[in-house]
């Protein structure tokens, strides 16, 4: 028997290790990594809450995030192939064309 | 009051005679030009001598409600005109000598580039003129106060490429103006006491009041902010400053406005006024000793101009302080007698000072005159009539006038009386230095030795320059006009006539009360005081022919030895410079310390240009969001994500 | 008592992932480490009786995207991680964000919720009961994911595909269309 909080704190936990990812590496591909992780928490999230109340349409929306994950993942190393073809970094700190 | 639907035309014709000229002038030809002008004038004055001829002392007033104007709740005021005796005597002397000044200027003012501006003022200040006469209520009457004040800063200003035109200009306006916030604060003083200002509705409230002997009450405190307002228009003491000034503007504007008719305004709405002022013995005295004191101040100062249309200016104004003295003691009766003979000798002696100055170039500084008499004939003989009439030489119009105002005033304090005489002696000294300066002795002017006259103020000549020369005949018609009833217009008081004809607009005037037979010491005093005046004005005439015209160099030695006197004098005491340090230089470093740096540039313009910099700043600092570091939105964001998610904790939790 | 031991157990294999995914400096330590994560997190499904999605999980998060990334990470030959200027902002103010929000969400869920406590293989998602709920409840927003991944396919395939790649097809065909033409007309080039 483990309470529900356990569960949410893990991924709590998770979640905060994805964002703080994002922000302290500079290698842009483990910043899509971190991207990974956060969904992941939230993917136990819901799984937790889904056999909490006892309503399987948690676990179908667990899907449905894979999906956009995937997608996003396509899409997103794509980008990453593209600018590293012109740009010749993966640093992310030096794709700052965009400043004002 | 019998109604009569035709009052509302005697200021209408006028209007749309400057409304034609207005519009149309400029590209009219002149003789179409005049023709308006004088065709709506002369309309107006045979309207008024119509109406004249249907009345006479016993006929009840006449009104027209023309129409509704403002009804706010229980006040009321409406464009109704009114025509007592009073109004009927100042109709005919605004449009009479109104219609004679505008004959003068077509010739005055032929050769000028906006003529048909010229007159389209004119007409113009006739229509508030006559606003003003034929009111039946005070707030018409202000608008006609207002107006004329508005057409006389336009004619004083009709030059106004020249700069000491324009300030003029402005300076009897705004001179004017500060009379109006008393005249202002009076009227609203009577909407508040008496809910109304039609006249036959606020005298019938006042009627039953008591006079208010016991020092300062509603009935004092009216009678002097109205007191205010006629000293503004009618150049008394302290607002007189704007009338010499206003010389700036063409001779026809200075004899219409500043002698006949505007500054007689203020008279007029005193004497209109007797009823608040009968109750009102202080307000009544100040009036008294207002105009008496302007009399004798502007005589002296008078008595050392050297611009002949200056002397005439503080001529005026020491006469207006003759009509104030009047109504001051009661004779209000006396002061209107006054005022239609002023009209008639002022207003000529500015047409022929006008006439001097047509002939001899432009030339307005007496030294330069002189010897004129040979090639002027008619000019002088005219002025001369006139100087006659000012000076208080029987039997002319103004000996008769001044005579009864003195008269009266000797029966109220015998003060009045005195200053009243010693400022006949100076008015008939400086008179006929005037004469003598202009007309007698050589010839000092330069016109004679040029082939081209040269213009000071502005006006041009159709006919060749050369010598001095006598003016055209429709200049000299309106002078021989006015000079004949310089001469006779004073028989129009001969035996109490025009006392008796104007005793039902002074109803209930302490002068009705005095019309019983005088007694015989009465009338030995009255004769003994007359010859006195005589005695007086002849000795001024003696001492102007001894000093300009047998020994002309004793002026200038006289002068020398009473020194600053003089040079305080000639310099009109200083009053504008004492104006200039008081009021105007406060006034004016106020605005621009204050009001212009301070709350123009420091408050609006800061606030909005440091609106437009505060913008630039916080855009300056924003885009320091936009780094282009996806790192840093990331920060962005997850900060933003902390906000978001205690705000939502905090509402859930509370 | 099981339950909660292997929760613990997977649960700490879990972090121990998330935090070497921050620690290491080259990418494909910290590839490898989320894989370890998402396994672990497959092993907390069944725990809840999600077994369906722990076999997905597996087998397309682990098994393929994570497999994607690597074989990017190997594409691009990303070296270690060096050194270069950071963010201010990212540290100063993102940083402190996010362990505010987590400390409030956690303070949250510690203290508002009931402590119930989850019983093992609670829920059970058999494929059956995952299939109702897909194709019946769910059917609209499962056929908009697959247009999504399309999308997604077709997007990658115009991103990462080299620019001369699609421009040398245009480029050549004139030039073959020019050589028939002079050939036709027995003419040399």
């Amino acid at each position: 028997m483990v309470p529900l909080t356990y569960y949410l704190l893990l991924s709590g936990i998770l979640f905060t290790c994805g964002v703080l990812g994002f922000l302290i590496k500079r290698n842009i591909i483990t910043i899509f990594m971190s991207i990974e992780l956060m969904l992941n928490g939230v993917n136990l999230s819901f799984v937790a809450f889904a056999a909490h109340w006892h309503a399987l349409s948690g676990q179908v929306f667990v899907f449905f995030v894979m999906v956009v994950a995937a997608a996003e993942a396509t899409v997103g190393l794509a980008i990453i192939i593209a600018v590293f073809r012109t740009r010749e970094t993966l640093n992310v700190d030096q794709v700052n064309l965009l400043k004002l | 009051m019998t109604p009569n639907p035709y009052l509302w035309l005697i200021p209408a014709l006028p209007l749309a005679g400057a409304a034609i000229n207005g519009f149309f002038g400029r590209r009219s030809s002149k003789t179409a030009i005049v023709t308006v002008a004088l065709s709506f004038c002369g309309a107006a004055f045979a309207l008024a001598l119509y109406m004249a001829s249907t009345f006479s002392s016993a006929s009840a007033p006449y009104y027209l409600d023309l129409a509704h104007w403002i009804r706010a709740g229980s006040f009321q005021a409406d464009f109704s005109f009114y025509l007592d005796q009073l109004s009927l005597v100042m109709l005919l002397v605004v449009t009479g000598v109104g219609l004679l000044i505008h004959i003068y200027s077509v010739g005055y003012m032929w050769d000028d580039d906006g003529f048909y501006r010229f007159m389209s003022y004119m007409n113009l200040f006739m229509f508030f003129m006559l606003t003003l006469v034929l009111a039946k209520n005070y707030l018409l009457m202000f608008i006609g106060w207002e107006g004329v004040g508005l057409a006389s800063y336009l004619l004083i200003g009709y030059w106004f490429t020249k700069d000491s035109a324009a300030s003029a200009g402005k300076k009897a306006f705004i001179v004017n103006r500060i009379g109006d916030f008393g005249f202002l604060i009076a009227l609203f003083l009577m909407i508040k006491h008496f809910g109304s200002l039609d006249f036959t509705r606020v005298f019938a409230a006042i009627q039953p009041m008591q006079p208010e002997t016991a020092g300062a009450g509603l009935l004092t405190s009216i009678g002097l902010l109205l007191m205010v307002g006629a000293a503004g228009k009618s150049a008394q003491l302290p607002l007189y400053v704007w009338l010499p000034d206003a010389m700036e503007g063409p001779t026809p504007v200075s004899a219409l406005i500043h002698a006949a008719t505007m500054v007689t305004a203020g008279v007029y709405m005193v004497a209109r006024s007797h009823v608040i002022f009968e109750r009102a013995p202080a307000a009544l005295t100040v009036v008294a000793i207002v105009g008496t004191l302007t009399a004798l101040f502007a005589a002296t100062i008078g008595i050392a101009q050297t611009d002949i249309k200056k002397v005439l200016a503080y001529s005026t104004i020491s006469q207006l302080g003759y009509m104030f003295m009047a109504c001051g003691v009661g004779a209000f009766s006396a002061g209107i007698f006054h005022l239609m003979t002023h009209a008639f000798f002022k207003g000529l002696l500015f047409l022929a000072a006008g006439s001097v100055i047509h002939g001899i170039g432009g030339e307005q500084d007496m030294r330069k005159m002189g010897g004129l008499r040979p090639y002027m004939p008619w000019t002088f003989a005219t002025m001369g009539i006139a100087t006659l009439a000012i000076a208080g030489i029987p039997p002319l119009a103004g000996f008769w006038s001044k005579d009864e105002i003195l008269w009266k005033a000797f029966n109220v304090s015998a003060a009045y009386w005195l200053i009243g005489v010693i400022t006949a002696f100076i008015t008939s000294f400086y008179m006929f230095r005037l004469m003598y300066l202009t007309f007698g002795g050589e010839y000092r002017g330069a016109v004679a030795q040029e082939a081209h006259g040269h213009d000071d103020n502005g006006h041009g000549h159709g006919h060749g320059h050369g010598a001095p020369h006598e003016s055209p005949w429709v200049m000299l018609a309106p002078l021989v006009i006015l000079a004949t009833l310089s001469l006779v217009g004073g028989f129009v008081g001969y035996g109490n006539r025009f006392e008796h004809f104007l005793a039902p607009a002074f109803s209930g005037a302490t002068e009705v009360a005095q019309e019983a037979v005088p007694t015989a010491a009465e009338s030995t005093l009255e004769h003994m005081l007359m010859g006195v005046s005589i005695s007086v004005a002849a000795l001024g005439w003696l001492l102007a022919y001894l000093l300009y015209s047998r020994m002309p160099m004793l002026p200038a030695r006289i002068a020398e030895s009473l020194g600053g006197l003089y040079r305080a004098v000639a310099n009109k005491y200083y009053v504008d410079e004492l104006y200039a340090i008081l009021f105007v230089k406060p006034v004016v470093d106020g605005s621009t310390t204050i009001l212009w740096r301070g709350v123009d540039q420091g408050v609006i313009d800061a606030t909005v240009n440091n609106s437009a910099d505060s913008a630039r700043h916080v855009s300056d600092n924003l885009r320091h969001m936009q780094s282009g570091n996806l790192r840093s939105y990331a920060g962005w964001v997850a900060a933003g994500g902390a906000v978001v998610i205690a705000y939502m904790i905090w509402m859930g939790v509370r | 008592m099981l339950h909660l031991t292997l929760f613990l157990f997977f649960a700490a294999i879990a972090v121990a992932g998330a935090v070497n995914l921050l620690v290491q400096r080259h990418p494909i330590n910290s590839a490898l480490s989320l894989v370890v994560v998402m396994a672990s997190l497959a092993g907390e499904y069944l725990l809840l009786g999600a077994e369906f999605v722990a076999a997905v999980q597996v087998i397309v998060y682990a098994g393929a995207i994570m497999v994607l990334f690597v074989f990017v990470i190997m594409l691009l030959n990303a070296g270690e991680e060096a050194r270069s200027k950071g963010s201010r902002v990212a540290i100063l103010l993102g940083v402190p964000g996010v362990t505010i929000g987590a400390v409030l969400v956690a303070w949250v869920v510690l203290r508002y919720s009931n402590a119930e406590a989850v019983s093992m293989y609670a829920l059970p998602g058999d494929p059956q009961a995952i299939a109702r709920l897909l194709f019946h409840d769910f059917l609209l927003p499962f056929e908009v994911t697959s247009i999504l991944i399309l999308i997604a396919i077709m997007g990658a395939v115009v991103l990462a595909s080299p620019p001369q790649a699609i421009v040398r097809r245009r480029r050549t065909e004139p030039a073959q269309h020019e050589t028939r033409e002079l050939a036709a007309a027995g003419k040399e080039r």
